[in-house]
C-alpha cells in the first residue's frame, strides 16, 4: 500500500520536474487565474475606497465646490489663498512644534526601556503592562481624562501645584500654556508603546557585547552610551519616524481639548489658534465649512510635509543609524 | 555570581537596584495616577468634583454617573455598533490581506510589482487624504449613517496586505512545495498550510486593527451624525458637549468606552506586546 502510495508520489513528481524542466509547471496558468482572485478583493478595495480617492483629493485642490455639489476649476487658487491665510501658517506652526515636543518623548522610552531591561529585574513584565496602558486605551477618552486633570479650578494637576505654592493656569484654554499641556498628553500617551519597540531592539542586543564591556571594566554609563545606543539605533530611527508620522496626523486629542459646548469644533476656545494641527484645520474646513476645495489642499500641504520628513530622515539615516 | 565578587558587589547592586525601582515607581505613578482619578471621579457626585482640597476617595459613591450616561447617549447601541465595527473591519481585513498578502509573495502573475507598488503608494498617504472622497462614495452610495459605511472601506488595508506579505515570504518554501506535488492547488495551499503557519502576523493585524477600529475618530464623526449609528468615540466627543464640565458623568463615560481594551489587554498582553514588537521589527 505505502510504495504504491510512494509510487504515485515520485512518478507525478518526475512528471512535475519534466514540465519544469521544458519551462512550464502544470497549471501555470491556473495558477495565475487564482492570483488574480486573491488579490482581486483588496485591489478593487483599495482602489475604490483609497487610491482613486487620492486622485479625486488632488484633483479637488484644483476646483472650488459650489453650495449644491459640483465642482468648478479654479486652478492654483486654494492654494495661494492657502499661502495668504495666516491660520495656516499657524496651523504649520503649531504642527512642527507638537512634533518636536514629541521627539523629547523618545529618549524618555529608551531610557525606561534600558532599565527595564536590566538583567534579574524583578516585575518587568508588571512595569511593562503599566507603561503600556496609555497606548491601548482610546485618545478621546484620554484627552477628556486630561482636560478634567487640567481643570483650571478643580482639576488634579492645578491642586498639586497648589501645594506647593504655584498657581497653576487654565492649561486646555490658554493660549500660552495649551499647546504644551497637549504635547504632554501626547508623550505620556506613546511612552510605552515606543518602549515596548526598544525593549525589543534591547533584546536583540547580544550578551557578549555587555560581557565584553564589562570586562573591561566600564561602567553602566558609559556602556549605555558606547554600546545600547549605538547598537539600538535601528529602533531609534523606526521609532522616530513612526513618531513624525503620527505627531503630524495628531487630531483626536486636539479635537476633544479645544471642544466647546454647542461648537464641537472649539472655535469658543482662546487657545484653539495654538493648539490648531493641520489634519485640525483640514477637518474643519472639509466637514464644518465645507470648503472641500480648500480642505484638499490642507490635506495636501500635509502630504508636503510627511514626505518631506520622511525623506529627510532617510538621508540622514546613512550617517547615525547603525545596522549589524 | 561568584561567591568572592558578591560580598563586595552587593551593597552597590543594591543600591543600584532601589534606584531603578524608585525611577520605574514613579514613572508607573505618573501613568496610573491619572486612570485612578478616573475612576475616583466616575463615582463622585458632581459637587464633590469642585471641592478643595479633593477628595481622594468618594465619601459618598454615585453609581448613578454610569446610568446618566445611558441617558444622555444611547449608549449601549453604540457599544454594540463600535464592537460589530471592529469585529467585522478585523475578520475583513485578515481574510483579504492574507489573500493578496500570499499571492504578492509566492505567485507570479503579471502586473505583481505594479499592483504592489500602488497597495504601497495608499501606505504612505495620510489617512485625511482619502476622507472627502470616501464621504462623497459613501454619500452617493446612500451608506453615510449606516454601519456598512464605517466598516466596508476599513476592510481594506494596505498595510495589512504588506505585514502579511512579509511574513509569508519569510516561510520556507518545503512545504508548500510538497502539497503542490501531491496535486494541492493554489488556494489548499495557502488556506492549509501557508496561513497556519503566519499566525504571529495575524495576531499582530488583528490586534493593532482592533485596536485602531475601537479607537478612530475622525472617520465616524464625518461619516455617521446619527448617534444611533455612531461609535463610542464619536459618542464620548458628543457626550463632552453635551456634559460640559459634570466630569463625573463625563469619566463615567470614558471609562465604560475604553474598558473593553483594557480588559481585553490585560488578559492578552503579551500578544498585545509581542505584535507591537512583531510589527515594529518587521517595518
Amino acid at each position: 500500500m505505502t510504495s504504491t502510495a510512494a509510487q504515485q508520489f515520485t512518478g507525478r513528481a518526475a512528471r512535475a520536474a519534466r514540465a519544469t524542466r521544458r519551462g512550464r509547471r502544470p497549471g501555470r496558468r491556473r495558477e495565475r487565474a487564482w492570483a488574480y482572485l486573491m488579490v482581486a478583493p483588496m485591489t478593487i478595495g483599495l482602489g475604490v475606497f483609497y487610491l482613486w480617492p487620492i486622485a479625486q483629493t488632488f484633483y479637488y485642490s484644483f476646483t472650488s465646490s459650489g453650495p449644491f455639489g459640483g465642482h468648478t476649476w479654479t486652478g492654483t487658487d486654494n492654494y495661494k489663498a492657502l499661502a495668504d491665510d495666516p491660520t495656516v501658517g499657524q496651523a504649520v506652526v503649531n504642527t512642527l512644534v507638537y512634533t518636536g515636543i514629541q521627539l523629547v518623548g523618545v529618549p524618555l522610552a529608551i531610557l525606561l526601556a534600558a532599565l527595564l531591561n536590566q538583567q534579574n529585574l524583578r516585575g518587568r513584565s508588571v512595569y511593562r503592562v503599566i507603561f503600556f496602558l496609555p497606548a491601548v486605551t482610546m485618545p478621546v477618552a484620554m484627552a477628556m481624562l486630561w482636560r478634567w486633570m487640567y481643570d483650571g479650578n478643580y482639576g488634579l494637576v492645578n491642586y498639586l501645584l497648589s501645594t506647593v505654592g504655584i498657581q497653576g493656569p487654565h492649561w486646555a484654554s490658554d493660549p500660552a500654556y495649551a499647546p504644551y499641556a497637549l504635547a504632554a498628553i501626547g508623550i505620556w500617551m506613546s511612552l510605552g508603546y515606543n518602549m515596548v519597540i526598544f525593549l525589543a531592539g534591547l533584546q536583540g542586543i547580544p550578551a557578549e557585547y555587555y560581557e565584553a564591556a564589562r570586562m573591561d571594566g566600564a561602567g553602566p554609563v558609559r556602556t549605555f552610551l558606547r554600546i545600547t545606543v549605538p547598537l539600538l539605533t535601528p529602533s531609534i530611527f523606526f521609532v522616530t519616524v513612526l513618531t513624525l508620522i503620527n505627531s503630524l496626523q495628531m487630531f483626536d486629542l486636539a479635537y476633544m481639548m479645544m471642544s466647546t459646548p454647542n461648537a464641537p469644533a472649539g472655535n469658543g476656545n482662546p487657545a484653539l489658534p495654538k493648539v490648531r494641527s493641520i489634519p485640525y484645520l483640514f477637518f474643519q474646513k472639509s466637514f464644518v465649512e465645507h470648503d472641500i476645495g480648500f480642505g484638499a489642499a490642507v490635506a495636501f500641504v500635509l502630504v508636503g510635509f510627511i514626505v518631506l520628513m520622511t525623506f529627510i530622515q532617510f538621508r540622514l539615516q546613512k550617517k547615525w543609524v547603525h545596522y549589524a | 555570581m561568584p561567591e568572592h565578587a558578591s560580598r563586595s558587589a552587593r551593597p552597590r547592586h543594591r543600591a543600584r537596584s532601589v534606584a531603578t525601582h524608585t525611577v520605574l515607581v514613579a514613572a508607573s505613578v505618573l501613568v496610573l495616577g491619572p486612570f485612578f482619578w478616573e475612576v475616583v471621579t466616575a463615582l463622585k457626585p458632581f459637587s464633590e468634583t469642585t471641592r478643595l482640597p479633593p477628595t481622594l476617595l468618594p465619601h459618598h459613591w454615585q453609581w448613578s454617573n454610569f446610568s446618566k450616561v445611558f441617558d444622555s447617549l444611547p449608549f449601549g447601541r453604540m457599544f454594540l455598533n463600535t464592537a460589530l465595527v471592529t469585529v467585522a473591519r478585523t475578520v475583513g481585513q485578515l481574510l483579504f490581506s492574507s489573500m493578496a498578502g500570499y499571492a504578492f509573495a509566492r505567485m507570479r502573475f503579471r502586473g505583481s510589482g505594479l499592483l504592489f507598488g500602488l497597495f504601497l503608494s495608499v501606505l504612505m498617504v495620510p489617512g485625511l487624504v482619502f476622507l472627502i472622497p470616501q464621504y462623497v462614495l459613501l454619500q452617493d452610495l446612500g451608506w453615510l449613517n449606516s454601519l456598512k459605511g464605517l466598516i466596508i472601506p476599513g476592510v481594506f488595508t494596505a498595510f495589512g496586505t504588506f505585514l502579511m506579505r512579509q511574513s509569508f515570504m519569510a516561510l520556507p518554501h518545503e512545504v508548500e512545495e510538497a502539497a503542490r506535488l501531491d496535486g494541492a492547488n493554489p488556494w489548499q495551499i495557502f488556506w492549509r498550510i501557508a496561513l497556519p503557519l503566519a499566525k504571529p502576523a495575524l495576531l499582530a493585524l488583528t490586534i493593532l486593527t482592533a485596536m485602531w477600529s475601537w479607537n478612530d475618530l475622525m472617520f465616524p464623526l464625518v461619516i455617521n451624525t446619527d448617534p444611533e449609528k455612531m461609535t463610542l468615540s464619536a459618542g464620548l466627543a458628543n457626550l463632552q458637549g453635551e456634559h460640559f464640565t459634570d466630569y463625573s458623568v463625563l469619566m463615567a463615560g470614558s471609562l465604560m468606552a475604553t474598558a473593553p481594551m483594557i480588559v481585553a489587554f490585560i488578559l492578552l498582553q503579551r500578544h498585545f506586546i509581542q505584535g507591537i514588537a512583531f510589527t515594529g521589527s518587521k517595518s
